[in-house]
């Protein structure tokens, strides 16, 4: 039994937290939120690709690190609770694993190497309208290689270079590599509650699509299997946001004085955080399995994954919100860091399908394993 | 990351197998109590302490293996498989005997701990009281010294297993003029004795598990003191350390349990279940898997960190949510509790009345919330108005 994270991870672990505390601060992420036209933080983007974590999971021979998913969950983690303004997820968790997974080699050669030392930035365009995603639900339509349609939001779409878009073809449902430098491809940024990471609205309009590796049509199987492991990613991200959020809480509860003592001295408050703790306990050893799920390519991924973001999108909104709570009236000032955590977390609990879709796929899972 | 035993315990681990193989048959459902079980009991333990798998992380001198916490750990484990009359000795061998090694005189060790360990005596832990829950420290039973000797009067509350127990470590108030953690003497006490009155607890699940005790007049030794007059709280402290270690695991249906039911009812179709049944499996999940993580660090022979506090808290309440869904889910007949006609031989419905009580057994949530805040995260303490009175002021 070795249920945890090696010597070495968790030097890494404490090397990114030293790194991202001095080089991610929260002035940095406030650069984005105020200003409109900053997509990200270019000046800890740059410094994070130096660092080689993009490339921490993906194999030496196409320019990664070759280091493996327990160092990039790691790495992970650490990102959330920072709440990195940078397209970090969209290109190693989403653009990376999809590549990886459905990827052809020709694809695998060109783009992996590209990825891991940041030359390009990938993003993942799914979502056409609101509701979950669904086989009905996607009207971008590919013909003869020629993409047409609109997707909306992007996360980090007008930053990307290139994104996997989902998309009919015939009768069936593919995905597809498209470069975004393209005059067929038109991109508009839109106003989200989480402005800290840039959303777009992409329209394609005949704009050239590669697809990656033949699935005879089944696009969302494909998709679902990808999803299954950028599930275990975000999950380390949403974990590091909502430890953060308990710090902050607890520091908070322990320093602001009423009635003549500490808040933190009341029930009421230390309920609250003790279910916080509760629940972010609860969600890093659901994550840790879905780690171990990823790194071994365990028959158990499909409801490890499901696990992993149902307890970490819990915990993440869960702590959020009553950090929120905790501070008072200062948690709902503008100056005060509780409301990103606020907004990252909605928006890393919907990203990747809502809470709902995991616990319905996690149910189907459950139902798979016992009925086999 | 692995799941795998190393060598060394995965040889501990078929030799714990194949020794409850030889002796005990399989566990199907929940442990059966039928029969005599206390006599079933009692047979278990004695050959489990001849085997020296009695209590495995004790030293061998006193009867132990001498072995690892993650030794007992994979002993638990492997137990729980089988159909082990455990019940009786879960008190006496997990809190009362390790407090009598922790305090007792070598006369104490020399008489108690052997029989204990072989099932020729079971204990029983006498601290709660009527006006005394949550808050232990304000019991009201007092001991007199009178002589050589230490006369008793008052009452206890919850005491599991009373009724069958022949000793028991008893928390009492020897010296009221002080506050209320300085009054405090631990003796133990026979309880077969003279002015020893043991009464069932009606519990409001219907069954009578607990007792209620009586003391008037009881004469204890001054020997049989454990540690110094009104140091008893300290005393205290080294039991109910041990009780966190002892008590926890799995209290009645699961995730499993209800989605059996659910398949078999046609219930699996109604979404706002399935979504039930997905946050169950989760929290069932992080318990489980943090019970992991506490072991990797007992297999690393490091202390485990505060995280299996969450325990009780989420297991209790979970067991409580998921009864009253199936009952919920069978609609008016979720009422009937009879076996012969409610399905899955009624668990749903008999969990659903024992659950308030663990919710309340062994800490209640608001307790554990109060240590997880205090302890873990480093909250101030509660308002302790009595904290530094005499306990005679309130």
């Amino acid at each position: 039994m070795n249920f945890d994270f090696s010597d070495d991870q968790k030097f890494l672990r404490d090397e990114a937290r030293k790194f991202l505390e001095a080089q991610c601060t929260s002035a940095h992420v406030r650069a984005v939120l105020d200003d409109d036209a900053m997509s990200h933080n270019d000046e800890v983007w740059q410094k994070i690709v130096e660092m080689g974590w993009l490339g921490a999971a993906i194999p030496e021979e196409f320019g990664g690190l070759g280091l493996g998913m327990l160092e990039l969950c790691v790495i992970a983690e650490e990102l959330g609770r920072v709440l990195a303004p940078v397209p970090f997820g969209s290109s190693a968790f989403f653009f990376a694993e999809a590549i990886k997974l459905a990827g052809t080699d020709e694809q695998k050669a060109e783009l992996l190497p590209k990825v891991a030392d940041g030359s390009i930035v990938g993003c993942l365009a799914t979502t056409e309208g609101p509701g979950s995603l669904s086989a009905s639900s996607v009207q971008a339509t590919v013909k003869k290689g020629k993409l047409s349609g609109t997707k909306l939001p992007v996360t980090d779409g007008d930053i990307a270079t290139h994104a996997i878009v989902l998309a009919k073809e015939g009768s069936g449902i593919e995905l597809y590599v498209v470069a975004l430098d393209q005059d067929t491809v038109s991109r508009k940024s839109l106003k989200t509650i989480e402005p800290t990471r840039s959303h777009a609205e992409m329209k394609f309009d005949g704009a050239s699509a590669m697809r990656m590796a033949p699935h005879e049509g089944n696009g969302m199987e494909v998709l679902d299997k990808i999803m299954n492991r950028a599930a275990v990613l975000l999950a380390f991200e949403q974990l590091g946001g909502a430890s953060r959020c308990l710090e902050m809480a607890t520091e908070y509860a322990k320093e602001r004085h009423a009635f003549g003592r500490p808040i933190g001295g009341n029930q009421a408050i230390k309920h609250k955080l003790a279910d916080i703790y509760v629940k972010n306990e609860v969600a890093r050893s659901n994550a840790y399995y879905g780690a171990w799920a990823l790194s071994t390519d365990a028959t158990e991924l499909p409801e490890a994954a499901a696990a992993a973001r149902v307890a970490a999108s819990e915990a993440f909104w869960f702590a959020s919100k009553e950090n929120i709570q905790t501070h008072g009236g200062m948690g709902f000032t503008w100056e005060v860091d509780c409301h990103l955590y606020y907004r990252r977390a909605k928006l890393l609990a919907v990203q990747a399908g809502s809470p709902a879709v995991w616990k319905e796929k996690l149910v189907r899972a459950l139902e798979h394993k016992n009925a086999a | 990351m692995d799941f795998t035993d190393s060598t060394e315990e995965a040889a501990f681990r078929a030799e714990a197998n194949a020794f409850l193989s030889q002796h005990l048959e399989p566990k199907k459902g929940a442990a059966t109590r039928s029969g005599n079980y206390l006599q079933r009991a009692k047979d278990w333990q004695k050959v489990k302490a001849e085997n020296q798998f009695a209590q495995i992380t004790w030293p061998k001198e006193i009867g132990g293996r001498g072995g690892s916490s993650m030794q007992q750990v994979i002993w638990n484990q492997e137990e729980s498989k089988f159909d082990a009359p455990t019940g009786p000795f879960a008190i006496g061998l997990g809190m009362c005997v390790p407090t009598v090694i922790a305090f007792g005189s070598d006369e104490h060790k020399q008489r108690y701990v052997q029989k204990a360990l072989f099932g020729e005596e079971i204990w029983c832990q006498l601290f709660s009281e009527p006006a005394a829950g949550s808050d232990v420290a304000g019991l009201k039973t007092k001991a007199v010294k009178d002589g050589d000797d230490w006369v008793i009067n008052g009452q206890k509350v919850w005491t599991s297993g009373a009724h069958y127990s022949d000793y028991g470590i008893v928390l009492v108030r020897t010296d009221p003029d002080v506050p209320k953690h300085k009054g405090l003497t631990m003796f133990i006490i026979d309880m077969k004795q003279e002015g020893v009155d043991v009464r069932p607890i009606h519990q409001a699940s219907g069954g009578s598990e607990f007792n209620e005790v009586y003391f008037t007049d009881v004469r204890i030794p001054d020997s049989d003191r454990l540690g110094e007059p009104g140091m008893g709280w300290k005393v205290a402290l080294v039991t109910l350390m041990n009780e966190r270690l002892a008590v926890g695991g799995s209290p009645g249906p699961d995730w499993a349990e209800i989605m059996d039911y659910a398949r078999s009812s046609g219930s699996m179709s109604d979404q706002a279940f399935r979504a039930k049944l997905a946050d169950w499996y989760v929290a069932a999940q992080g318990y489980k898997l943090t019970k992991f993580r506490t072991q990797t660090a007992l297999s690393k022979g490091e202390t485990p960190g505060p995280e299996n506090s969450i325990g009780k808290v989420i297991t209790a309440n979970h067991l409580q949510d998921i009864c009253n869904s199936a009952i919920e889910m069978q609609d008016h007949y979720g009422i009937i509790s009879d076996k012969d006609h409610a399905p899955a031989d009624a668990i749903f419905q008999e969990s659903f009345m024992w659950a308030p009580g663990l919710r309340i057994a062994g800490g209640t949530d608001e307790i554990l919330k109060n240590i997880i805040a205090e302890r873990v995260l480093g909250l101030p303490q509660d308002v302790r108005v009595d904290k530094d009175k005499p306990f005679s002021a309130f």
